[in-house]
């Protein structure tokens, strides 16, 4: 049975779809003959345009969900369009909080398993294989489903490029929640958002990130100064968000952004496999480090094996110089 | 109130890590000791429990040997009691398996509050938590960076892309933590030496009326085809700082034409 159907969950932030989520569906034109997407939060009407400029033909809308984390509810919404009869070959899912949510959800209530952290996938004859970095990117293993379908992937961001179909809007179909009981019962009574100044992390040409060879929390100040004076982005390794440096917003890794910046400074980072798989795609990477043998040197263009208390403020100086 | 903290038993992560040629999965011989993950996990069911006044504080894990170290290093640091679901059946199953095993498991503590680590260090397949909420039909709040317990609820801040959501759902629900939602304990030589006398249950996939063939590698729905050495960035050039290493810097800058 060839692939054919492919649903892609839509997430949609600040009223326009995410960037992972116009990469899936680029991807889903390529694999298979019809695409879908699923979305909610209220706004589907209005994501429609976007979503069938990049191939999705039906976008099945699970509503507003007022408070509700969309975990529960929306698997249930997708679990209910299936039992229904409609059936899609492979489901694509973005690795995000609330499509890890969702994908978890809907493998336990369709009773399919998932696979996650894919970063490619290609598709041959009537399967489908995905790929998936291992041990830091060191090596790829191709994975693929023995059982029936639908398959779920959650797939990493930046895994594919976006690009528009020129398609018409898709139609709008409602994909009702049914009642749940106790499994729906997370509600979000406020939502904090973390003022970020520059370009984004995940979208910036340059990204300057600080670990834990800074020594302390405030000589992140001078990762910040050099991200800002590069027109980039700061970011973090796990170590030092998780030693509570830095918001967790600015952290790159496994847990925390894909990153694939045209340039990425690494200061004061060993690189961990956790901080590799992160930014490893970057197209060229430096790294200041006073271990020779940390493995971020293994990765990197450049490498300075030196003290980074020394070598960046050295390096803003120079920068500073010549503005 | 009754908390039950998922645990996981994994090969050292500073040891290096090999993938067996035959199944193309992680090798998971020799030591296993407890997921550094989950230290966060144990260490907010110690914080949330008042085991003075009753509260019990369970662990639960799945391992193929029999391996209770990782455990006794969790009991050590101070969780009353651990029931491990351990058999060479369940050698190779994949999340959802684990999560139906280990929800039949999890039932007979009767919890209010299950708390588990986001993603697994050596695995980080991170699906498990909410697979097993669903076949609970529990509520579930992922990603807790700060937990607390009151009135028959919990109520969380969830870290989003944008910062954090303060979430709340009624009890019993799971709750998934990341690393540094707490400081975890050290384990004390009191709580190692008491941790030898605590109540470990063993059980089977059969005690929990699972068929061979529903679990383990048998039942798991998906495979590893291939595994091959990833492209490799071509070597770079490392330059030791002798005061003025800022300037290769700079000079790269300029070739990217960056500055």
């Amino acid at each position: 049975m060839s692939i054919d159907k492919i649903w892609v969950l839509a997430e949609v932030a600040d009223g326009s779809p995410t960037s992972t989520t116009l990469e899936l569906l680029t991807e889903a034109r390529s694999m298979g003959s019809t695409v879908a997407a699923v979305t909610w939060g209220g706004g589907a009407a209005s994501v429609a345009g976007v979503l069938g400029d990049f191939g999705a033909t039906t976008v099945y809308d699970a509503g507003d969900l007022a408070d509700a984390l969309p975990g529960a509810p929306v698997a249930a919404a997708i679990a209910a369009l299936m039992a229904s009869g409609d059936r899609p070959d492979v489901i694509l899912i973005p690795a995000s909080y609330d499509g890890r949510d969702i994908a978890g959800r809907l493998s336990a209530k369709i009773d399919s398993p998932v696979i996650t952290n894919v970063v490619g996938l290609t598709v041959e004859g009537d399967e489908v294989l995905s790929q998936h970095g291992l041990f830091g990117g060191a090596q790829v293993a191709t994975a693929r489903f023995t059982g029936e379908r639908p398959w779920i992937f959650v797939v990493r961001a930046k895994s594919f490029t976006a690009e528009s179909s020129g398609g018409g809007a898709a139609q709008v179909v409602p994909a009702p929640v049914p009642d749940l009981g106790a499994s729906n019962t997370a509600r979000v009574l406020a939502r904090h958002v973390e003022e970020r100044t520059g370009p984004k992390l995940d979208e910036a040409e340059v990204v300057v990130s600080g670990g834990r060879g800074l020594g302390s929390a405030e000589h992140y100040a001078m990762v910040e100064e050099l991200a800002k004076l590069l027109h980039g982005a700061a970011g973090a390794s796990r170590a030092i968000v998780d030693a509570g440096w830095v918001p967790y917003s600015h952290q790159v890794g496994q847990t925390g952004k894909t990153v694939k910046p045209t340039l990425y400074i690494a200061c004061g980072i060993s690189g961990a496999t956790q901080h590799l798989v992160g930014m490893k795609g970057s197209k060229n990477i430096v790294a200041i480090n006073k271990d020779r043998d940390a493995p971020i040197f293994s990765v990197a263009d450049l490498g300075i094996v030196g003290d980074v208390h020394k070598v960046v403020p050295k390096l803003i100086e120079a920068l500073k110089g010549r503005a | 109130m009754n908390v039950v903290v998922c645990v996981k038993q994994i090969p050292d992560p500073a040891a290096p890590q090999a993938l067996d040629p035959e199944t193309r999965t992680l090798v998971r011989q020799g030591k296993l000791i407890l997921d550094d993950s989950d230290a966060y996990g144990v260490e907010m069911g110690l914080q949330l429990a008042d085991q003075a006044a009753g509260d019990v504080v369970t662990l639960v894990s799945m391992a193929p040997n029999a391996e209770t170290s990782g455990l006794r290093t969790a009991l050590a640091m101070g969780a009353d009691r651990a029931i491990l679901v351990s058999d060479d059946a369940l050698r190779g199953s994949d999340a959802l398996s684990t999560a139906k095993v280990l929800a039949k498991a999890i039932e007979r503590a009767e919890p209010d509050l299950i708390i588990a680590a986001t993603e697994s260090t050596d695995g980080y397949t991170g699906t498990f938590p909410v697979q097993l909420a669903e076949l609970l039909g529990l509520p579930s709040i992922t990603f807790a960076k700060k937990v607390s317990v009151g009135d028959g609820k919990v109520t969380v801040d969830r870290q989003t892309e944008a910062g954090y959501d303060e979430v709340q759902c009624p009890l019993p629900a799971v709750v998934t933590v990341t690393a540094g939602v707490v400081e975890p304990r050290y384990p004390s030589f009191k709580g190692i030496m008491a941790a030898k006398s605590k109540p470990l249950e063993q059980l089977t996939a059969a005690d929990l009326g699972f068929e061979a063939g529903q679990v383990g590698a048998a039942g798991s729905r998906q495979e590893v085809t291939q595994v091959s050495a990833a492209d490799e960035r071509k070597a770079g050039e490392i330059v030791e700082d002798d005061g003025d290493g800022f300037e290769n810097i700079v000079r790269f800058l300029e070739q990217l034409k960056l500055i």
